[in-house]
């Protein structure tokens, strides 16, 4: 059997990349799609790579390039986490690239840029996802924070764009900053920067523990920025927003995964300090309540997904403060499946009517598909048995009764109400419209069949997936 | 075959939104599940206590969670009810303008999910069926109601979500209370625990207070009720009908399933908060009930009244209350199916539900009289019907709970108020019927047409089934009373 070591990945989706970029500069009469379709299909391919992996070296044994890059079962779980969601952006990029010309005045151009920029991304998420040293995680989160200043802003001949663009570089630099800073912190305290040898020198005991502290703060405060936890979230809804819609569901599920796996990996040395778990508390309870609350009122699809996705950052944070990892990647598993599902709806419904919840008046007549998809999403989301996001919430509750954390759990059940009604604003609105005009949107929406099969697989993998978990936790074990 | 009772209904949804001929698809799997469920009747071993007809598949070893079924005497009258209700639903669904197909998916999605519920034998899939009617619901009485359907719609959604939610939570703590070596989602497993005394008296009280409140919210337990009779109100008759006949009954269900024989203590400790909420249901909602002025609202309102009965019936919990309450929960559920329906008709005819505008419709609606007539009396717990058989269960269960001779006990007390109640329930039920059939009729509902032949099908099963129940009760207790009786030689230590 074919062994692969688990580093080639990364390698090889970063010179997919790169060719992709050169390909544009240099020839400028190819198909720009065929670029996209190149790169799904490499992705493809080391996927099934991932399945071929030679057993790892030990850190211990190893040179100084394992000393920071970990491929343990979690990582290999993420990569390939990180590898579909990107396949998917892709998929939905080409059904954007209409959206994406029109905005450029020349048709056709810079859209090689397009398609490639997601790759560099993937290839940053897959080092963080395996990164336990906090040099190498600063450079790959830089990869990844660098490729979406482009990504997000790249309509640039939108106002709302460059809004976007600008904030996101603007917090992206500074939470950059602050995560640079506890670094040096807990860089001056245990004089390490690797995660294994600062849990062997807490473990020796003469640590300055308010050193480590406020570096430890000053690194979720990093983190933070990534996962939009509350009170860091306040670039969310805008960048949801301005960006194309593809990068809005990258940022959404590619960024905040590799920012949770992050998290839980720094965490791990970290909890044993004090008041730490407290801290994680507080967040996690502010960002469940601030996401939901919200959310309530949003008119604009995007903007309310932006919302949601704080709200689930709130429950994916119960998750780490009752260090649970398996409850942890169940979730983002399912929240992956329903996220790019409703973007991917939604892509194809905004090209005609906009992306308004209005926008989705009476899809249920026009589109049954769409909003059957639709449905599935917003149910999942929402939380309702029989879907992966039920199974998500449920492990997730348990794991926090288990550990007796009812504040969080209270606090959880209230707002899990109010995510019924936002949600299942989305499908009233696709259903039975509010104001019984006839919907003066009579033009049908083309489907291509790839982004139909991917809709119909995400849907299938959502019902699946919430009768039937084993295979995901099966798949974390290794 | 409980697969073939669950997975049926959900694969003609299917069937029927990928494009099949949606009444016909609908009609014959209800009437298959019927047949089914009447073989399953049938074959039943009535000697037996436990679990029959058991299936189980593993779904995840790591939690222990089984996609398992299996039916005891309580279950299984569970079982015919929702099969009896969902035929009489789907054959009283009228013309539909809109997403035809749609409708009956959402009926037998309901109709699906409440079987689930009552078949399953493990926590997990019991809770989890239940929720699968959640969507289904909210689009029936949102893009098919009348009135406020809006506001309905919501208000019944984001109260059965939270209900639920808090059941959930109540379930969840239930599991992980138990010493991990017992730990399971298993009713039978379960079951073994109790008997064992594995749950601490403290911790069951907290448990039974959750389960309470998140299945009391399910059920419209009194200050928990708002929604149940806007709801009804507005929603299509068919979607009342499976809703206040079969999936409100899941909480009852569920409260005689777990809450009272696996928590013992818990039910003991908050015997006395439930009959004083109970009451609140049977005299505060009963005079409630009198106050409506339309027929839609009035039966929305008493079929959270009669709720109290139940509620009674398991809040004494010894063996002739909890039986009069399983056999009451089947009752009511045919009972106020068939006035909704008969309710439905009219408006489909009038348009209209207000006492004011109706009038005399006997006359020209012999057969819907007849039918009305026959629920009310039913509803009200006339002798020779099904309500009244189960509610003298409960009345003589609840009057000797705690019989002492020296004192009049909480008990007899609300057993007394209880009684009152049933004059409350004749005073609305005649009133309501005089003011729709009886007395001067209004011209312009001359032309109005009886219900139609093919019509006159489910009114008689589901009369049939009262009357039956009612003369030969024994026919029911038989194979209730052993399932029951398990519990309380668990509880009684």
């Amino acid at each position: 059997m074919i062994a692969i070591g688990a580093p080639y990945l990364e390698i090889a989706v970063l010179v997919c990349g790169m060719a992709i970029l050169l390909l544009e500069t240099f020839a400028t009469k190819m198909d720009r799609k065929l670029f996209a379709y190149a790169g799904i299909v490499v992705l493809t391919a080391v996927l099934i790579g991932s399945f071929f992996l030679a057993p790892q070296e030990t850190p211990q044994s190893a040179s100084a390039f394992w000393n920071f890059y970990i491929a343990d079962g979690l990582a290999i779980f993420f990569k390939r986490f990180e590898l579909i969601t990107t396949i998917l952006v892709l998929v939905m990029m080409i059904d954007y690239a209409p959206e994406i010309q029109r905005s450029m005045d020349r048709t056709g151009t810079n859209l090689g840029e397009f398609f490639s920029l997601p790759l560099l991304t993937c290839a940053g998420l897959m080092y963080l996802v395996s990164a336990i040293d906090f040099i190498f995680i600063f450079v790959s989160l830089e990869l990844v924070t660098i490729s979406f200043f482009v990504l997000v802003s790249f309509a640039r001949k939108d106002a709302v764009a460059l809004e976007a663009g600008v904030k996101y570089l603007i917090l992206g630099g500074v939470s950059a900053a602050f995560l640079v800073y506890g670094i040096t912190w807990i860089f001056g305290a245990t004089g390490e920067t690797n995660l294994q040898r600062i849990t062997t020198s807490f473990a020796g005991g003469n640590v300055d523990t308010h050193a480590a502290t406020f570096g430890a703060v000053l690194i979720i405060v990093g983190l933070g920025f990534k996962i939009a936890a509350v009170p860091f979230q306040a670039w969310v809804p805008d960048v949801y927003q301005g960006a194309p819609t593809p990068v809005t569901a990258f940022l959404s599920v590619g960024s905040k995964t590799a920012g949770f796996v992050v998290l839980i990996r720094v965490l791990q040395p970290f909890l044993m300090l004090p008041n730490m778990q407290r801290l994680l508390v507080l967040l996690a309870l502010l960002t469940v309540v601030y996401g939901n609350l919200a959310a309530l009122p949003q008119q604009n699809l995007k903007r309310l997904l932006g919302y949601s996705s704080i709200a689930h950052a709130g429950y994916l944070l119960i998750a780490v403060v009752c260090l649970d990892g398996p409850s942890l990647a169940f979730y983002l598993v399912a929240y992956l499946l329903m996220t790019l599902l409703s973007f991917a709806v939604l892509i194809l419904v905004s090209q005609k009517t906009g992306d308004e919840i209005s926008g989705f008046d009476g899809l249920g007549k026009r589109e049954p598909f769409l909003a059957f998809a639709m449905l599935v999403a917003m149910v999942s989301l929402a939380g309702l048995p029989f879907t992966a996001g039920f199974f998500g919430k449920f492990f997730i509750f348990a794991s926090a009764i288990a550990q007796k954390q009812f504040v969080l759990v209270a606090v959880g059940i209230l707002t899990v109400a109010c995510g019924f009604y936002y949600y299942l604003k989305v499908v009233r609105a696709m259903y039975w419209p509010a104001a019984d005009q006839p919907s003066a949107q009579n033009e049908t929406i083309t489907i291509s069949p790839l982004s139909r099969l991917i809709m119909i697989a995400l849907m299938v993998a959502t019902i699946v997936l919430g009768v039937y978990p084993q295979p995901i936790l099966n798949a974390l074990k290794h | 075959m409980l697969l073939f009772l669950v997975l049926c209904p959900i694969l003609a949804a299917i069937l029927i939104l990928i494009g099949a001929p949606a009444r016909f698809t609908a009609l014959v799997t209800a009437i298959l599940n019927l047949i089914v469920a009447f073989v399953l009747f049938v074959e039943f071993d009535r000697a037996a206590a436990g679990f029959q007809f058991i299936s189980s598949t593993v779904v995840s070893t790591d939690w222990g969670i089984h996609f398992a079924f299996g039916v005891d005497g309580l279950s299984l009258l569970m079982l015919e009810l929702a099969a009896l209700v969902s035929v009489a639903a789907v054959w009283f669904t009228g013309k539909i303008d809109s997403y035809e197909s749609a409708f009956y998916a959402c009926l037998l999605l309901i109709s699906a999910g409440a079987i689930g519920a009552f078949a399953a034998i493990d926590l997990f899939f019991f809770y989890a069926f239940h929720e699968l009617a959640l969507i289904p619901t909210f689009l029936l009485i949102g893009i098919w109601g009348t009135g406020n359907r809006s506001r309905a719609a919501w208000k019944i959604t984001i109260y059965l979500t939270v209900g639920s939610f808090i059941l959930l939570i109540g379930l969840i703590l239930l599991y992980q209370s138990l010493p991990a070596s017992a730990r399971s989602f298993d009713f039978r497993d379960l079951q073994t625990a109790a008997t064992a005394h594995a749950l601490a008296a403290p911790a069951q009280r907290h448990i039974y207070l959750l389960l309470l409140i998140g299945f009391g919210v399910l059920i419209s337990l009194f200050p928990f009720h708002s929604w149940a009779p806007e709801a009804y109100a507005s929603a299509p008759s068919p979607a009342a009908m499976l809703h206040a006949g079969v999936l409100k009954k899941f909480g009852l269900y569920g409260l005689l399933r777990l809450a009272v024989p696996l928590l013992p203590d818990g039910a003991h400790y908050w015997t006395q908060l439930l009959v004083i909420l109970l009451l609140g249901n049977i005299i505060y909602i009963g005079l409630a009930t009198i106050a409506q002025k339309q027929l839609d609202w009035m039966l929305g309102y008493s079929s959270v009244m009669h709720m109290g009965y139940i509620f009674l019936g398991i809040a004494s919990a010894n063996s002739i209350g909890s039986t009069g309450a399983a056999t009451l929960i089947f009752a009511h559920g045919l009972s106020i199916a068939l006035l909704f329906a008969i309710a439905g008709q009219i408006r489909e005819r009038t348009g209209t539900l207000s006492f004011d505008d109706l009038g005399g419709l006997a006359k020209v609606m012999p057969f819907a009289g007849l039918a009305f007539g026959f629920g009310a009396f039913a509803a009200i717990g006339l002798p020779g019907f099904a309500n009244f058989a189960s509610e003298i269960m409960i009345f003589f269960g609840a009057f000797r709970h705690g019989w002492e001779m020296q004192r009049f006990h909480l008990f007899q007390i609300a057993t007394v108020l209880a009684l009152w109640g049933v004059v409350i329930s004749t005073v609305y039920m005649l009133r309501a019927y005089r003011a729709t059939f009886m007395g001067t009729m209004p011209e312009r509902w001359a032309t109005l047409v009886d219900l139609r032949r093919s019509l006159r099908i489910p009114a008689a099963i589901l009369i049939a089934a009262l009357i039956i129940v009612g003369f030969f009760p024994q026919t029911v207790v038989n194979i209730i009373t052993p399932a029951i009786r398990t519990y309380f030689l668990t509880a009684n230590k």
